[in-house]
């Protein structure tokens, strides 16, 4: 059943690791441009291990380099990883509590959503999370330092669509969450917050507003059921 | 020091993955122990739904009609319950036709 789950988590996250290749490749040699290193770029995939705030903080990387500037950057980028780790930790009750902080620790977008729709559906395993999980690292710190080795541009992913791909994943994951119309008003209340908050706000902070508005949407539609 | 890994840029690598893993763990650490009932329960609930929808928002409203079609085109496919590597495969497909034929 272990082996089984692992299988199960790779064979999920096989299209969104052959999207997110060319954009780590696109990620690696932008960062050769600025001067970083194959070492220094696989590093920072490997730890840093988020594709919009690695590419943030490249736009903003200088030389010398702001420490805190970027550090503040990455983190308003990843704000959204402090609600996601909330419900995350909802559905972890068959791991054992102390691997809990290792596995938040590598949770991106993609591992957390496939991640939330095996809870919904049925049990979160351990080895489920890995098998999305190990794939995603190692492709994404292969493909960028791929990409900083031949350190050339290797054109813009969105001539071939690879940018839609995440957020066709996505749309592809909320069709599993449908559950009739209260669905549909979280969605419609984070979509119209996340649309303004995006016209008005610099940054990403579009996420959490939106994210809070459904949330928010979701809280004043729940009627407690006639015990 | 290893080689090709200089001082100033491992310091900001170490940073930035503090600032990732703060925000990776603090939510988990702030209510992963927490039972909630009732509303409290159905704003986390609705959560994973919402921030998908909130990341997405602005590149299928924001960026061009070939992105908002293709993603009613995914939405549609998503809805007949195919496959997810097929809904990813549609949704690109459309949008690179789309992208040609609007642009």
């Amino acid at each position: 059943m272990g082996t089984g789950d692992f299988r199960r988590g790779v064979a999920d996250i096989v299209p969104v690791i052959a999207a997110a290749f060319p954009i780590g490749l696109l990620w690696g040699s932008l960062a050769a441009g600025k001067g970083l290193s194959v070492a220094e770029v696989s590093l920072m995939s490997a730890t840093v291990f988020a594709g919009a705030a690695q590419f943030v903080a490249i736009e903003l990387w200088s030389d010398p380099v702001q420490i805190l500037l970027l550090a503040s950057a990455v983190f308003v980028v990843n704000l959204r990883h402090v609600l996601m780790g909330a419900s995350l930790g909802q559905h972890l009750q068959a791991i054992p509590r102390r691997l809990h902080p290792i596995l938040l620790a590598v949770m991106a977008d993609e591992n957390w959503a496939f991640a939330e729709r095996r809870a919904r559906n049925g049990t979160l395993t351990l080895a489920y999370y890995l098998g999305l999980t190990l794939p995603m690292i190692m492709t994404w710190t292969a493909a960028s330092s791929i990409g900083a080795a031949l350190g050339k541009s290797f054109g813009d992913p969105s001539a071939y669509g690879f940018d839609f791909a995440f957020s066709a994943l996505f749309i592809g994951i909320l069709a599993g969450f449908w559950r009739g119309l209260p669905t549909g008003a979280v969605l419609g209340a984070s979509a119209l917050a996340a649309v303004v908050a995006k016209s008005l706000v610099p940054g990403a902070w579009y996420i959490v507003i939106g994210g809070g508005a459904g949330m928010a949407a979701a809280a004043i539609l729940h009627r407690e059921k006639a015990a | 020091m290893p080689p090709g890994v200089d001082a100033p840029t491992l310091l900001a690598i170490a940073a930035m993955s503090a600032a990732t893993l703060a925000t990776r763990l603090g939510g988990y650490l702030l209510l992963g122990r927490v039972n909630l009932r009732g509303r409290a329960k159905a704003a986390l609930d609705a959560l994973p739904p919402a921030i998908l929808m909130a990341v997405i928002a602005p590149t299928i409203f924001l960026t061009g009609a070939a992105e908002t079609v293709a993603a009613a085109v995914t939405a549609m496919a998503a809805m007949l319950r195919l496959p997810l590597l097929a809904v990813i495969l549609i949704g690109v497909a459309s949008v690179v036709v789309l992208r040609s034929v609007l642009t």
